[in-house]
């Protein structure tokens, strides 16, 4: 199976500052994938690169099996929403008109269902929308778009949580029905998390986890209780991060407990709480580069 | 977190929705024979990427609880209710009765005291 989109040894350096260092990644088509990581990590130059907005300084980027860069027919099946997209003096109709002569598998009757989700003004000029509707409309084109490879960069800038549950909704339902690649980058991690078949973390300009979300699922837990007890507990084991007050410890164990681990849990009164999907990226993209070997999942 | 009918973060999604659809079938609210929900109506419910609702399903049918019938769906299979509760009666004493004792040890409650608790328990339901 050809990946979607195959990266290899991508480096990008602006004025000695790498923004990405030696990147490999290959996505499968038909698949979500979070792109996760801080400010400032490394995400938005990955994906501007892979939609050919921008030139790696060394490494191979390939989309649908070749390079996007001035390439048409990938262009045309890839799609890239960012957070605050520049539009041409236009209005909200003239864009969406537009973005359907460009994209092959443009579907009207969703861009029409979305537009009116969205409540948004056909006739209102782009430039005087709203922070939030100026997001709408480019969540519109990007899901109608139905491009093979679908590109969402923090999308929903002044969106309400109401109209972010909305966009989660429909990128389901038609991602259901018509499977692309879609590689959504987000800081919203719990919010998305359901829709995540796969979960990349970028730290530093370096791929730091590149996993199944669902394996990341249980796969660290938080131990608290007595201090005594917590030390016994997690003797031998990898413990990522411990916090103490009095005589009370909380640490944070990584790998899957068995029924015998909670059994002893219960025997030696500690409570047990799974982390969820943001809090293990979060321990993951906040690990020191000397320690991220130990911090490696499954 | 976005509400998502009930699943938790904590453990594997499609191993919540095999554990969701086995529920049903042991409470009978799935019947043997009966068609289970597609792939995409999980997906949508309970706000799940597909490829995760279809992982879940594939475990059951791997444990023989659901079969495919081609061209149509998922279905429960012939003995499926069965089979679920007669594993789950093996598991009752570990995943129970073993806390039910460590609580109440912690808590003083001697074994004759349980017992009369358990029966007070039995009465009220």
């Amino acid at each position: 199976m050809t990946p979607a989109i195959s990266v290899t040894g991508l480096t990008r350096r602006y004025r000695g500052q790498l923004a990405l260092n030696d990147v490999t990644l290959d996505l499968d088509p038909g698949s979500i994938t979070g792109l996760l990581g801080r400010n400032g990590a490394g995400k938005t130059t990955l994906l501007r690169i892979l939609a050919g907005h921008e030139f790696a300084s060394a490494g191979t980027v390939a989309v649908l099996g070749a390079c996007p860069v001035e390439n048409e027919t990938v262009l045309r099946q890839m799609v890239f929403v960012r957070e605050d997209q520049p539009y041409p003096d236009l209005r909200v109709g003239q864009a969406v008109q537009a973005a359907s002569w460009f994209y092959p598998n443009w579907s009207h009757e969703l861009a029409g269902a979305l537009l009116e989700e969205f409540d948004l003004p056909l006739d209102r000029k782009v430039r005087k929308l709203s922070r939030g509707m100026r997001s709408a409309l480019g969540i519109v084109i990007g899901l109608a778009a139905r491009a093979e490879v679908t590109l969402f960069d923090e999308p929903y800038a002044g969106l309400d949580p109401v109209a972010r549950q909305l966009f989660y909704d429909w990128l389901l339902a038609d991602y259901a029905e018509h499977p692309r690649t879609v590689l959504l980058s987000t800081h919203l991690i719990d919010e998305a998390a359901g829709l995540l078949e796969r979960v990349v973390v970028i730290d530093r300009g370096r791929i730091v986890l590149n996993t199944a979300a669902d394996d990341l699922r249980g796969a660290a837990t938080s131990v608290s209780g007595p201090a005594i007890a917590v030390a016994e507990f997690t003797a031998g084991r990898s413990v990522w991060n411990r916090r103490r007050i009095a005589s009370q410890e909380s640490a944070v164990v990584a790998g899957t407990l068995n029924e015998t681990d909670r059994a002893r849990a219960v025997a030696l009164h500690l409570h047990l709480e799974p982390l969820t999907l943001q809090q293990v990226v979060v321990q993951a993209a906040g690990a020191p580069a000397a320690s991220q070997q130990e911090r490696t999942i499954a | 977190m976005r509400e998502m009918a009930g699943l938790e973060e904590g453990a594997p999604l499609f191993v919540q929705i095999a554990e969701r659809l086995a529920d049903e079938i042991a409470d009978g609210g799935l019947a043997e024979g009966e068609q289970v929900p597609s792939t995409n109506e999980l997906a949508a419910y309970y706000r799940i990427n597909p490829a995760t609702a279809a992982k879940g399903i594939n475990m059951l049918t791997e444990d023989g609880l659901l079969e495919k019938r081609r061209g149509i769906g998922m279905f429960v299979a012939a003995g499926a209710r069965a089979r679920l509760l007669g594993e789950r009666r093996k598991r009752f004493a570990e995943h129970y009765v073993e806390p039910l004792v460590a609580e109440a040890s912690r808590l003083g409650i001697t074994a004759d005291e349980l017992i009369a608790l358990i029966r007070e328990g039995s009465a009220t339901l």
